[in-house]
């Protein structure tokens, strides 16, 4: 069920109780069923709620799309000292809000995947890391953990299973960069919110030097369905290679933006049109970002046949990342989103790596010379290859994702840029 | 090294087509130094733990996909490495081109300018013409407290003096602020680094003229400047260290890297101190008495006058004062011709201090009690510590005392004008004009140790040599020449013409120096003998 729209073509697992100030307390959750998966999941061996999610086919909702089964099993087999699971929260990816909706409506849900993905990895402390301007969110979700805590489904000895695991909700401090698993790490230890090299990897040495799996918010919500209902149910909805439901955060020139959760594969003109009701009268498609502003632009033939799973959105030339899709008509000045977008890397920059820490401003003065009709044709050119520059020598990919935009959108778009170089004309003026 | 039995294990790899065989854990930086190879980079130091940001010495690695951060890659075996395929080339060149985007490229009143790795690295591998048309960022110039001077704008982010204070210092006074471009490296409150005694260290490893000395500031162009390997002669610890000499003066004093003494590093305390290497009170002349008076005069019709007196005075009682600033070859000398006038007790004088300062990662490194650089050498030469911790006073003894008395480097800061006057014979041999030391009836200018080849014995024993950087004044001579050749004329032995051959002599002295060759002892010294101590002695 979506949020602030539902749509009959939803198909509502994770998203059950957006909307009812209700499902955040603890007695309508467990009316709806909650922690009963839970109750299961301690049950069972470690290996084996591993097994249901690994069957389940679940990606990491992060972005990544990273198989969630696999990255648990990469946690030692032996245990030599604690292992932790860190929740990223810190959801800051322009363009994405479904992290804060679950956090809001169903905190208990976020709870109890945190409890099971921390049983599957053998973690005996869970930190949901919350992005620092989510008060509501983690105030809600703070609220909640104490009511599980007083009704010793955290703690020591969770449903008399004999299993301990302690939860921590923390907040961070308002960067970008901290929703980087590692820089989220550093920052979790009270250190810079920098990304680390890699290796090594989390699951080997992470947060305060101990194995550590980082999941997203999205992608631990759903471990309670799978649980419950088993990997092959779960299989059922999305593609062969996507499985499941995802929520997707439609954003900008739409009737009905919002998040509305749909099976992957769900065609993207559909969202947009029927799902979304369509663009504002007498407006035409331009462009749409499917997956936040880290990934490439696409434009609007590019759209016409893409089908929102992770190889889908591919083929047709971007990535579905976290699947938060800004849509943009005709009334779009493109080189000024993203001379915006840029803005952002240059802000969020940890500045720790030479090309991410110069480029993205660079980028920036450059684009924001165009954008003022002072550019030259050879500035696109610089554009590029600074882009290039910026691609792949650094140790995260704040750097890459700042690259991206301006890459694809002087391919896609050429014709806004010149407009301006050539004649000083702005096409659109959003 | 004595072999200790374990084998460590290694591996080969190839880098630009030559194979070098390494430590298993070596990184492929190390690895290519030890072929003479040098990757470009900035925030790795040797001394330090790699964060691996500055992205400069990045290299294409085979099987890799993407270019690999040498410093934090370990060498693999069989891993073949190009640091100069066209890949390598245009990310580095690439790289380079964002450290200039906001530099102020002020070259010509930059201290740095000349030994800057930013100029270095650029020239060798960027791009001839930038293409930042954009304003620059600027941050201005900022105290940090002590002999340090930040420039932000010249500033390429390496971390390097944040991590020399968490690491080494273990003082964690510096810190980035802020973050992106805005990032810069700071203080905490007011507080600076002023008082912390390894600070200085953070301008030598600062890789560009972002941290500069207040005291060095606009002193001398790095390319005028000469570097000569010597020791710091400011404490017993006997870090190694350059001269950094221009128009015959010392301008500033840099470590140089030892890892049994110093690592990379030197204190403040010794660093600050060399501004009596270039005092102009100087002895220049050999001086003689003539009648009542003393005349200046030639080296060859003083030592023809002086060898004259000393047959004239005949078998006297004999007592000397030497100085732990001396070089063991001074040293010996003087133990050689005491000897050879029949013998007698040498004293010296050192300044000493209760407090050690230990450099915490490596308290090896410590500015020592003693402040001089010799008093092991002296100490192995049977010599004995008098007087008190300022180097004043244990000399009473002397009042009075009519023999032959040799003073070598004790300039007699404490002494009244008639001291020694009632000697048959007082011989100075010095480097500073001293009251004290105008009464003596011969007073000989000697070299000082910025200004002549020799060793001194640190602490531990370890002998460590030390080369001339400045010019000796006048008619200056090393003092182990001249008290050699008098030596050498009353025992009818052939004059040292070396420093080393004094060296080998002072071996016979004692047994600490036996059979040690300057050869043995290289750049980075070497310990010195411990005595066998005999059956039931």
């Amino acid at each position: 069920m979506g949020y602030p729209y539902s749509h009959e073509k939803e198909t509502v697992v994770l998203s059950r109780g957006f909307g009812d100030p209700a499902t955040r307390t603890l007695a309508r959750w467990k009316e709806m069923g909650g922690y009963t998966a839970l109750e299961k999941a301690l049950n069972l061996p470690y290996e084996e709620v591993i097994e249901e999610v690994k069957s389940s086919g679940l990606r990491g909702r992060g972005g990544a799309g990273f198989p969630t089964g696999v990255k648990w099993s990469f946690m030692p087999q032996e245990k030599k000292g604690p292992h932790y699971l860190c929740c990223n929260a810190d959801e800051s990816e322009p363009g994405t809000f479904k992290d804060r909706e679950l956090m809001r409506w169903t905190p208990h849900q976020v709870i109890e995947g945190c409890l099971i993905a921390a049983h599957a990895i053998r973690a005996e402390h869970v930190y949901i890391y919350c992005r620092g301007e989510f008060f509501e969110a983690t105030q809600v979700l703070a609220r909640a953990v104490e009511e599980a805590y007083e009704a010793g489904l955290i703690g020591k000895n969770i449903l008399g299973t004999g299993v301990d695991i302690e939860l921590t909700v923390v907040a961070g401090a308002g960067a970008y960069i901290c929703g980087e698993e590692t820089a989220l790490m550093n920052s979790l230890e009270g250190r810079r919110g920098l990304p680390r090299v890699k290796p090594p990897f989390p699951a080997a040495i992470g947060a305060f030097g101990q194995p550590t799996t980082i999941n997203n918010v999205e992608t631990l919500c759903a471990v309670p369905h799978i649980i419950n209902r088993g990997g092959a149910w779960y299989r059922e909805q999305g593609t062969e290679k996507s499985p499941g439901t995802k929520l997707f955060c439609v954003s900008g020139h739409v009737r009905r933006p919002g998040n509305y959760e749909l099976p992957l594969g769900f065609p993207m003109m559909e969202l947009i049109n029927d799902v979304c009701g369509g663009l504002r009268p007498g407006r035409t498609l331009k462009a749409v970002i499917p997956g936040g502003s880290s990934v490439p632009i696409m434009n609007a033939e590019e759209c016409a046949s893409c089908t929102l799973d992770y190889e889908g959105v591919i083929e047709c030339g971007s990535m579905l990342g976290c699947a938060s899709v800004i849509v943009m008509d005709d009334s779009t000045n493109i080189v000024k989103q993203v001379r915006r977008m840029v803005d952002f890397y240059a802000h969020e920059s940890c500045g720790q790596c030479t090309p991410c820490r110069e480029g993205t401003q660079w980028l920036s003065r450059i684009l924001v010379r165009i954008e003022n009709g002072k550019g030259t044709e050879e500035d696109l050119d610089t554009l590029l290859e600074l882009g290039d520059q910026m691609t792949g020598t650094t140790i995260c990919v704040l750097s890459d994702s700042a690259a991206a935009p301006v890459a694809s959108s002087i391919e896609k778009f050429r014709d806004d840029y010149l407009a301006l170089i050539r004649r000083g004309e702005r096409v659109g003026a959003a | 090294m004595a072999d200790s039995g374990t084998k460590t294990e290694r591996v080969t790899l190839t880098i630009d087509g030559r194979e070098v065989s390494v430590e298993k854990g070596t990184t492929i930086l190390e690895a290519a130094e030890a072929l003479g190879n040098r990757i470009p980079h900035y925030c790795y130091h040797p001394g330090l733990s790699a964060p691996a940001q500055c992205r400069l010495c990045l290299v294409e690695v085979e099987g890799a996909p993407k270019l690999q951060a040498s410093c934090i890659t370990t060498a693999q075996d069989g891993q073949v490495v190009h640091t100069q395929s066209d890949d390598a080339l245009r990310q580095r060149k690439g790289v380079l081109e964002f450290y200039l985007a906001n530099h102020p490229l002020d070259c010509p009143i930059c201290d740095q300018s000349g030994e800057c790795k930013l100029q270095d690295y650029v020239f060798a591998e960027g791009r001839k013409h930038g293409r930042n048309r954009e304003p620059k960022r600027v941050f201005g110039r900022d105290d940090f407290g002590g002999d340090i001077l930040f420039y932000g704008d010249r500033c390429v982010m390496c971390t390097r003096c944040v991590r020399f204070m968490n690491e080494a210092a273990q003082d964690p006074l510096l810190t980035v602020v802020e973050r992106g471009n805005r990032s810069v490296i700071d203080t905490f409150f007011d507080e600076g680094l002023e008082g912390s005694p390894y600070a200085g260290n953070i301008v030598d490893i600062c890789p560009v003229g972002a941290l500069v000395s207040k005291d060095f500031l606009h002193k001398a162009r790095a390319w005028d400047l000469d570097h000569t390997p010597s020791i710091c002669p400011n404490c017993s610890q006997g870090c190694n260290i350059d001269l950094h000499t221009r128009d015959n003066r010392v301008h500033r004093l840099k470590p140089r890297p030892n890892l049994d003494v110093n690592q990379y590093w030197m204190c403040d305390y010794g660093r600050h101190r060399y501004d009596w290497m270039n005092r102009t009170d100087r002895l220049e002349a050999p001086m003689i008495e003539r009648e009542d008076s003393r005349v200046a005069t030639g080296w060859a019709e003083a030592l023809e006058a002086l060898t004259a007196r000393l047959e004239e005075v005949g078998d006297r009682p004999v007592r000397a004062i030497a100085s732990p600033f001396s070089s063991n070859e001074e040293l010996a000398a003087l133990r050689l011709l005491v000897n050879a006038l029949g013998g007698g007790e040498i004293h010296f004088r050192s300044p000493r201090t209760d407090e050690e300062i230990p450099l915490p990662s490596f308290p090896k490194l410590t500015r020592r009690k003693d402040l001089a650089p010799n008093v092991k050498g002296a100490e192995f030469l049977g010599m004995a510590r008098v007087g008190d911790d300022d180097a004043t006073g244990g000399l009473e003894g002397l009042e009075g005392f009519d023999g032959i008395l040799l003073v070598v480097g004790d300039a007699l800061p404490d002494c009244a004008p008639d001291f020694g006057s009632d000697a048959a014979l007082h011989i100075h041999l010095g480097s500073y004009t001293s009251r004290a030391t105008e009464a003596a009836h011969f007073r000989l200018p000697i070299a000082t140790h910025a200004e002549q080849e020799g060793t001194f014995t640190n602490f531990e024993g370890r002998v460590q040599r030390f080369w001339p950087g400045l010019e000796a004044p006048g008619a200056a001579r090393p003092g182990w020449l001249v008290l050699a050749a008098l030596a050498a004329h009353l025992e009818g032995t052939a004059v040292p013409q070396r420093a080393e051959e004094m060296f080998l002599k002072a071996g016979e002295l004692t047994p600490h120096f036996q059979g040690i060759t300057y050869q043995d002892l290289g750049t980075r010294g070497a310990l010195a003998n411990e005595p066998v101590a005999l059956p039931g002695a």
